[in-house]
This record gives structure tokens, C-alpha cells and sequence, in this order.
């Protein structure tokens, strides 16, 4: 397995972190490496906040990303600083909210509604990060939608269950309804 | 059995490995990148019987764990940056006192408040020379969230055996990244404990130090034995001596104690030395850096190699003296401006070309980096 280098990126409370976490673990439980770092300013709530993914099949030495497979952005500042540069064949999912002022240098690019979508169909607008996940896995193919469940249910509080595993659905069907 | 396998951060195995070394008090302030040392503790703690207090600062934090630790607890105290400063003068404390105690520091980039989210390895000469006096500093660096949770053990095993405190020097990059982690099972790595003196046996010199052993056995405060803790010089009744004489002898012993068991407490790793040509010395966080670069220059036929400080003090001189022996040019690489470097050159004694690689900025070192100097340096152009 080529090592996956995934970017998250977004707002501070927006739950890119969490989400992964969620990866990295699903990642660990298939019998992968994975590690997951972040980078955030001091503030709590808002800011820019990142999330690193790295999974590969074997011991992963240097802890940052350098050559992103995928990048998702879920704010305009977010996409600003990181949707540039990225190698061609990388995967670029932003929030149809999103004006890309850069070049991103890659155009397989999903612009997705997730924000709309976790506000409105799934009627949490805090699983943003959850329907992300789910598009995510359903772009790379890294997990079963079982396997994938499995990991969400295992990090989110007792008693959003429902609303996470709408979440899931709603990732994917935002990827299969994408037209590129 | 097979050992659970799980994602686990740095700084929760930092308290998991306490935890399985027998940690049961935790005194402290949370600072940024450490407090989840604190948090951790404090949620963790109580389930085993143990106790975890917020100090009012990070000076009240180590003064409350020195006094569990006289108490006959096994403690520890966790910070960062600025908290590190003010640990100092106790630290200096406790070596002078003997008291067995683990500090851990998950440096971040400084100057003073510095890049509290960001890392660096810039405290490096501060954890051996940062009280005042002369005193020995035990301190491990680990590279991996998994050695973190060994480190800690074998920091609490350290301060247990030598009577001393001990420092496990992470960083932001250790202590916050989450990795696979085979969790040890009980039993699977050792716990050493500290020798006590027997309730009740009244020791007219305390300590005075028994054949065959490294330190003298340790009062437990309040179980009726004599126990005075000072940090004035004091003779073997514990109690103040001005005598320069007695001062020889003790100043001797807590050094001794270390120095003459440096091959106990240094821990190292070598990593395609055996034919290097040109090696890196390296340790914590960095070393994931240097490791990947020495992969690429294999890849690339240039012989390089890595000597990783695991114990960074006392400094690996044996090791690196070796080195020096086998290599015509070593690059020192730390996230600082040029601190452990020094330590290397005062070792290898202009055996061989010793170079520093580094910056405090809080941007870890790419591989690339390293794999660029590496070929200048063949080139003859660095």
C-alpha cells in the first residue's frame, strides 16, 4: 500500500481533528500504521485548525505531511492557506461555500456541499466533520461503510449515534451524486 | 495473550506508562503542550487510589510532588516552556535532597511564552544545567508515542534506583501525535521500587549508606522513622552540616551515583552505522526526521547512519566518542539554535568534523533538508 498523506483543514471546533482520529483508528483497527498530528493556534473556538493523517503499511517515520494525497478544506481562510501547491493527482474536496483564489495545482476537485449538507439534512451543523469522513472514505475506498461505522461509533458521545450514522450516509451520497 | 493495539498520543502514554510504573500522585499547573499530562492525571489517577492536585503554579507543582514523594509515593510533575523555568530552583532541590521524582517536559519553541502550540527541543542544556550548583541530571528523550510510555517507566525506575529526580525531555511533536501503539502487558517490562528503611526502625543515620547499596534506603515520611529533608548540605544524620569536609563526601556521592553507572542509565540507538561514512546525532522528535533522511540516502548509495541519544544525560560519551572514531563528519541535528551540538564537540574533541543542523522556529527539519546537506557535504561545499 502507497503511504496516504491526507490533509484536513478548517476552522477550530468544526471537528477536523476528531474526524481524524476516527481515520487513523479505523486505519490501526485494518492492521495499517497510521498517526495523526494537528497544528492549531491558542484559541479554543475559531482560528485555523489542521489535522495530519498519515496511514501506510509500514512504520511512518517523519510525523508531518509533505505530498498531500487528499486535502480538505472546510473555510475559505483554510482553503486560502493550503489549496495550493498540491501534487496533480491529489484529491481536493472543499465546502461549495469555498472561492478558490489559488491555482491548487490538482483538478480532481470535489466541491461538495458538506456545511449545507450537515446543516439541513442531517440537522446538526457540528457533524460537518463526520459527513467529510464519509466522503472521504467514499473517494479513496479505505474502509467498508461497516468498518467506517464502527470507527465514528466508537469516538462520538453515547446518544448521537442516529445522528452520526445519518451523517455517514450523507457523506456518501454527496460523493455519488457529485458530478466532476 | 496478545497485547491490545490502539491509537494512543504521546502525552496519554506519558501517563499510562506512569500509571503501570505505579504513579499515584500528580501535582502540577497545565500549560500547552503538556497539559494533557495534567488532564489525563486527573481523571486516572483517582481510579487507582491516587491523588492529583492543580497547584497555584508550576512552582507549588513540584514542591507538592517532592513531598509525595518523601511521603513514599511514586509522583511526577508535567510542563512546558516558562513552567520549566520556574520548576528550576526544586529541581536543584530534589537532587540535592535525594528525592526520587519524575519532571516531564513536553518542550515547546521559546523563548519565554514563546510558541506554546509549536515545538521545539531548545531546553535541552536547561535540564542538565538549569538549577544553580553542581548536581547530575538523568533525562530521556523518546522518538515514538509508544517509547514515551517505556521512557516514563523506565524515567520512574531510574529515580526509584538512584534516588534522584529524573526528566523525560518530549516535545510537542511526540506529545501531541497520535500512533499505533502496542500496549505492554503487566509484567512485561520491569518496575524497580526504591529500598525503605522498616517501619518503625529507628535509624540513628539515615543516610548513611549500607554495604551493596547505591543510595541509602529512603525514610517514608510519617511511618515513626527519622527522616529530615534539607537542601543545605547535610551529614549522614540528615540534618545541616557546614562542614566542607562532609561536603566533599556528599556532593561526591550524588554525583557518583550517577557517573558511576552510566552504563546503566545511557541508552542509545544506532541505525545503519556500521559502515557510515557520515553520521547524524540526534534524539527525540528529530530522530523520525534523520531516520527518514538516512533512508533516503541509502536509497541513494551514500552511507549514512544515525546515533540516537535515548538517555541524553548523562550525554552517550562513549558512544559518540566511538563515533567519532568511525566517521570523519558528524551533523548534530536539534530543533534549537545549536545547543546539544555542544556537548558533542566537547566529547569528540576535534576527532571529527561536528556540525550543527537546526533552527528554533518551530517548523520541524524535513528530510530533505538533511538529504541536501548530506550531498553538499560530500561535494565539499558545506
Amino acid at each position: 500500500m502507497k503511504q496516504l498523506e491526507l490533509r484536513l483543514t478548517g476552522s477550530g471546533g468544526q471537528g477536523v481533528i476528531m474526524l481524524g482520529v476516527i481515520l487513523a483508528e479505523a486505519a490501526i483497527k485494518k492492521g495499517h500504521f497510521a498517526i495523526q498530528s494537528q497544528s492549531y493556534g491558542p484559541e479554543a473556538r475559531g482560528g485555523a485548525s489542521k489535522c495530519e493523517v498519515i496511514i501506510g503499511s509500514e512504520t511512518i517515520d517523519y510525523p508531518k505531511v509533505q505530498q498531500p494525497t487528499l486535502l480538505l478544506a472546510l473555510t475559505q481562510i483554510a482553503a486560502d492557506k493550503y489549496a495550493q501547491n498540491l501534487p496533480q493527482d491529489a484529491v481536493l474536496i472543499i465546502d461549495d461555500s469555498i472561492e478558490l483564489i489559488n491555482d491548487p495545482g490538482t483538478e480532481n476537485i470535489y466541491r461538495l456541499p458538506i456545511l449545507v449538507t450537515a446543516r439541513d439534512v442531517v440537522r446538526k451543523e457540528l457533524t460537518a466533520n463526520i459527513v467529510s469522513l464519509a466522503a472521504i472514505n467514499q473517494i479513496l475506498g479505505l474502509f467498508s461503510k461497516e468498518e467506517l461505522l464502527e470507527a465514528v461509533l466508537q469516538r462520538v458521545p453515547k446518544g448521537t449515534e442516529i445522528l452520526n450514522q445519518r451523517a455517514v450516509e450523507a457523506g456518501i451520497e454527496l460523493v455519488q451524486n457529485h458530478v466532476g | 495473550m496478545s497485547n491490545k493495539i490502539t491509537l494512543m498520543q504521546g502525552n496519554e502514554a506519558c501517563v499510562q506508562g506512569a500509571l503501570y510504573a505505579g504513579y499515584r500522585f500528580y501535582a502540577g499547573y497545565p500549560i500547552t503542550p503538556s497539559t494533557e499530562i495534567a488532564e489525563l492525571s486527573a481523571t486516572e489517577l483517582p481510579k487507582v487510589g491516587g491523588k492529583f492536585i492543580q497547584m497555584e503554579d508550576e512552582i507549588g507543582g513540584i514542591a507538592a510532588a517532592i513531598g509525595a514523594s518523601i511521603a513514599g509515593t511514586k509522583s511526577m510533575t508535567a510542563t512546558s516552556g516558562p513552567g520549566f523555568s520556574l520548576k528550576q530552583e526544586n529541581i536543584g532541590y530534589a537532587a540535592m535532597a535525594q528525592i526520587p521524582l519524575v519532571i516531564v517536559n513536553v518542550m515547546r519553541g521559546g523563548p519565554s511564552t514563546g510558541l506554546p502550540t509549536q515545538s521545539a527541543q531548545a531546553d535541552i542544556m536547561q535540564a542538565k544545567y538549569g538549577s544553580h550548583g553542581d548536581y547530575p541530571m538523568i533525562a530521556l528523550s523518546p522518538m515514538s508515542v509508544r517509547e514515551t510510555f517505556d521512557l516514563t517507566v523506565r524515567c520512574f525506575n531510574l529515580a526509584e534506583k538512584y534516588r534522584t529526580p529524573v526528566m523525560l525531555m518530549t516535545d510537542e511533536v511526540i506529545g501531541h501525535l497520535r500512533e499505533r501503539v502496542v500496549v505492554p502487558e503487566p509484567g512485561e517490562l520491569e518496575i524497580i521500587n526504591r529500598t525503605t528503611s522498616e517501619a518503625g526502625v529507628l535509624r540513628p543515620r539515615p543516610y548513611e549508606k549500607q554495604p551493596g547499596e547505591i543510595v541509602p534506603a529512603m525514610s517514608v515520611f510519617g511511618d515513626g522513622n527519622r527522616a529530615h529533608t534539607t537542601g543545605l548540605f547535610y551529614n549522614e544524620t540528615g540534618f545541616p552540616s557546614n562542614s566542607t569536609d562532609n561536603a566533599k563526601i556528599m556532593l561526591e556521592r550524588i554525583f557518583n551515583k550517577v557517573y558511576d553507572n552510566v552504563d546503566d542509565i545511557v541508552q542509545v540507538e544506532e541505525f545503519e552505522l556500521d559502515d557510515a561514512e557520515i553520521a547524524f546525532v540526534t534524539f527525540g522528535s528529530t530522530s523520525r526526521v534523520v531516520k527518514a533522511a538516512v533512508k533516503a540516502l541509502r536509497a541513494e548509495g551514500i552511507k549514512a547512519g544515525m546515533l540516537r541519544a535515548i538517555t541524553i544525560w548523562p550525554s552517550p560519551e562513549k558512544q559518540i566518542r566511538e563515533l567519532a572514531q568511525k566517521v570523519d563528519h558528524i551533523i548534530v541535528a536539534e530543533q534549537n539554535m545549536g545547543q546539544y551540538v555542544r556537548e558533542v564537540q566537547r566529547i569528540v574533541e576535534g576527532q571529527a568534523r561536528v556540525q550543527h543542523y537546526g533552527r528554533g522556529n518551530g517548523d520541524l527539519i524535513k528530510p530533505q533538508e538533511l538529504v541536501a546537506l548530506v550531498k553538499e557535504v560530500e561535494h565539499g561545499t558545506k
